[in-house]
């Protein structure tokens, strides 16, 4: 097999194409290792500032006596998208869930080990409180049966005993629009209802909602499984234009989506954390022979 | 499973040919389809019938003062009025009714759907409501006269010389018929809840508001149509009915107020389903042409209420993909 320089080199990050070939990922599987070891990352991927936003610490999730989660610790930081890969039933979204404690309503969810949030165990905290601070999309677009102004604004309701006014409600929402990249497309008709929308801009909008609370962590689960590929781009956009405000923590089964928007990835497989790491060297150099067959192709 | 497939032995692409014509089924199989046939045809005559023949009747002895005139109690049937009061009794009775049913039934769907706990609690409500749907109306309305009959429930109907409580108006009557309609309002509404996806509730919670906010600006809301549905087919059943109201309503023709507080509501009354009955040649009255008037504005309701229910449906629910 002859690999030309630039199906060999790292393939760039960040950069949403539409309508176009994805940049092939390599196949670890069918490359000889010395030839893999070669290719070292050149790519520093470091983002601009990193700092500690939540973290697991030995965090087991069982479901009525199957593991779903292994014993896992993993820090999510501000300031970098987080992409957890791994075939399905892996525990991914089991782990993604359990950030927010949104897996407590699961009755039969047993949960170990710890979660902090700014180094405080989320435990202590109130699940509405822990949920307004840990913001949550999910794989289909579920807005509320309501006006697209009073999607954005229903985190922001009734979360003190009084009533905030629409006037001041507006700047938040607008802003949480903006920030979405829906602000355009909806500025003109915020009290027609959302689920009019598009299914893209429905999970736009979605985001908007999440972020109008300002949350300090984003938790999105495969977000674009049900989008078309151009909302997917639009979303992708989105997720790593905020990046900088909110750390994000992306569940996805899509490799070429992990390797757009990830700063650093985990694999996880059986519920074992397997891997986890900056995503150039994920991707270009797995440490694990599970990852670079799963990358590969091999399975899954 | 072996599935009998007519055609010749041998035959392979007989089992193909079973959706094709009736002449290669069964004659067994012929003869259920006739039946078929026939049962649905007969179903439209029938349909159509009723609505013929009554609005041929009707329409014959229908006036347009029989709708602004009281009854009067007169043998000459060019004295006895109208029926502006049972038309008055019958909307007076349906709005009570659903007004009970509406937030009792809302609030025991809500309960089974999101919480149903413990357990056994739920499917006791559940066989609650189907002994409650399927008792006689003239079951429930022997039931209720009982209960109002009470000397503390003197307050609903009102209290004759002596002490004994009459235990008959508009209000235990609207109580009884609000049973009527309550399995309608759960049904459905429970069927509107179900709909909604999980990931939708998990939206909300996922944005800090706890169950009752969800379920009161999220659920609720997706739900509206669902409980207009039930809440309409629930004022059909109830304008329907007329066990409840000849035991529960009194015998009066015309709208009879009681004094004091709320003095409508105590009283009794009539509405088309009784002044139907009591206008026919089954009842005291014996004056079927009033009896076939009314019947066919009673009927008008009632159509009028199951086309509503069509058109609410057709305004359909929030779709999440």
């Amino acid at each position: 097999m002859e690999l030309k320089e630039a199906e060999i080199g790292v393939p760039p990050l960040r950069r949403i194409v539409v309508g176009q070939e994805t940049p092939p990922i390599r196949v670890a599987g069918n490359l000889p290792p010395e030839l893999f070891d070669r290719e070292a990352p050149a790519h520093d991927d470091t983002p601009i500032w990193v700092e500690e936003s939540m973290r697991t610490e030995d965090l087991s999730i069982a479901y009525g006596g199957k593991v779903a989660v292994n014993q896992v610790s993993l820090e999510v930081n501000a300031g970098e998208v987080l992409a957890l890969i791994g075939p399905s039933g892996c525990g991914k979204t089991t782990l993604l869930r359990s950030l927010n404690r949104l897996v407590e309503l699961t009755p039969a969810a047993r949960r170990t080990g710890r979660i902090l949030l700014d180094d405080q165990d989320v435990d202590e905290f109130d699940a509405t409180h822990l949920r307004s601070r840990v913001g949550m999309l999910f794989q289909q677009p579920n807005p509320f049966p309501m006006s697209i102004f009073d999607n954005v604004a229903y985190g922001l309701r009734e979360r003190g005993s009084k009533r905030p006014r629409r006037k001041e409600l507006e700047p938040i929402v607008v802003d949480a629009l903006e920030r979405a990249g829906l602000w355009d497309e909806v500025s003109s008709n915020l009290s027609h209802p959302a689920l009019a929308l598009s299914g893209g801009q429905q999970q736009r909008l979605c985001i908007a909602r999440a972020l109008a609370v300002s949350p300090e962590v984003l938790l999105l689960d495969e977000p674009c499984s049900a989008l078309d590929p151009i909302s997917t781009a639009t979303i992708e956009e989105t997720i790593v234009g905020l990046r900088d405000e909110v750390a994000i923590v992306i569940v996805t089964h899509n490799m070429q989506q992990a390797q757009r928007v990830a700063d650093r990835v985990a694999f996880m497989y059986l519920g074992d954390m397997v891997e986890c790491g900056p995503a150039s060297r994920v991707f270009n150099a797995p440490q694990a022979e599970r990852t670079a067959e799963y990358i590969g192709g091999g399975f899954g | 499973m072996k599935v009998r497939v007519p055609g010749r032995p041998g035959d392979r692409l007989a089992s193909l040919r079973r959706t094709g014509p009736a002449s290669a089924w069964s004659v067994g199989d012929r003869i259920g389809l006739g039946l078929a046939w026939i049962a649905g045809i007969s179903l439209c005559v029938v349909a159509a019938t009723i609505v013929g023949y009554m609005a041929w009747k009707g329409l014959q002895f229908l006036h347009l003062e029989m709708l602004t005139t009281s009854p009067e109690a007169s043998m000459d049937q060019s004295q006895s009025g109208g029926f502006f009061d049972p038309i008055i009794g019958t909307l007076l009775l349906t709005v009570i009714g659903i007004a009970i049913a509406i937030p009792v039934g809302v609030g025991i769907a809500v309960w089974l759907t999101e919480y149903g706990r413990p357990a056994g609690l739920a499917r006791a409500v559940e066989s609650g409501i189907e002994i409650v749907a399927g008792t006689p109306s003239v079951v429930l309305a022997i039931f209720g006269l009982l209960v109002f009959q009470q000397t503390f429930m003197g307050l609903f109907s009102f209290t004759a010389e002596g002490g004994a409580v009459f235990g008959r108006s508009f209000i235990t009557a609207g109580v009884m018929m609000s049973v009527v309609a309550l399995p309608m309002v759960i049904g459905s509404t429970r069927e509107a809840l179900n709909a909604i996806p999980r990931h939708v509730r998990e939206a909300s919670y996922a944005l800090g508001k706890d169950r009752a906010s969800t379920i009161r600006r999220v659920l609720l809301p997706s739900a509206r149509s669902g409980i207009a549905t039930g809440a309409t087919l629930g004022m059909g059943r109830i304008a329907g009915d007329t066990a409840i109201v000849v035991i529960l309503l009194g015998a009066s023709m015309t709208i009879t107020p009681e004094g004091g507080f709320l003095g409508l509501f105590r009283g009794t009354g009539s509405t088309l389903t009784s002044y139907v009955y009591n206008n026919s040649p089954a009842g005291e009255g014996n004056a079927p042409e009033k009896a076939y008037a009314a019947a066919f504005v009673l009927l008008l309701v009632v159509l009028f209420l199951n086309f509503v229910v069509g058109l609410i449906s057709k305004r359909s629910e929030p779709k999440w993909s």
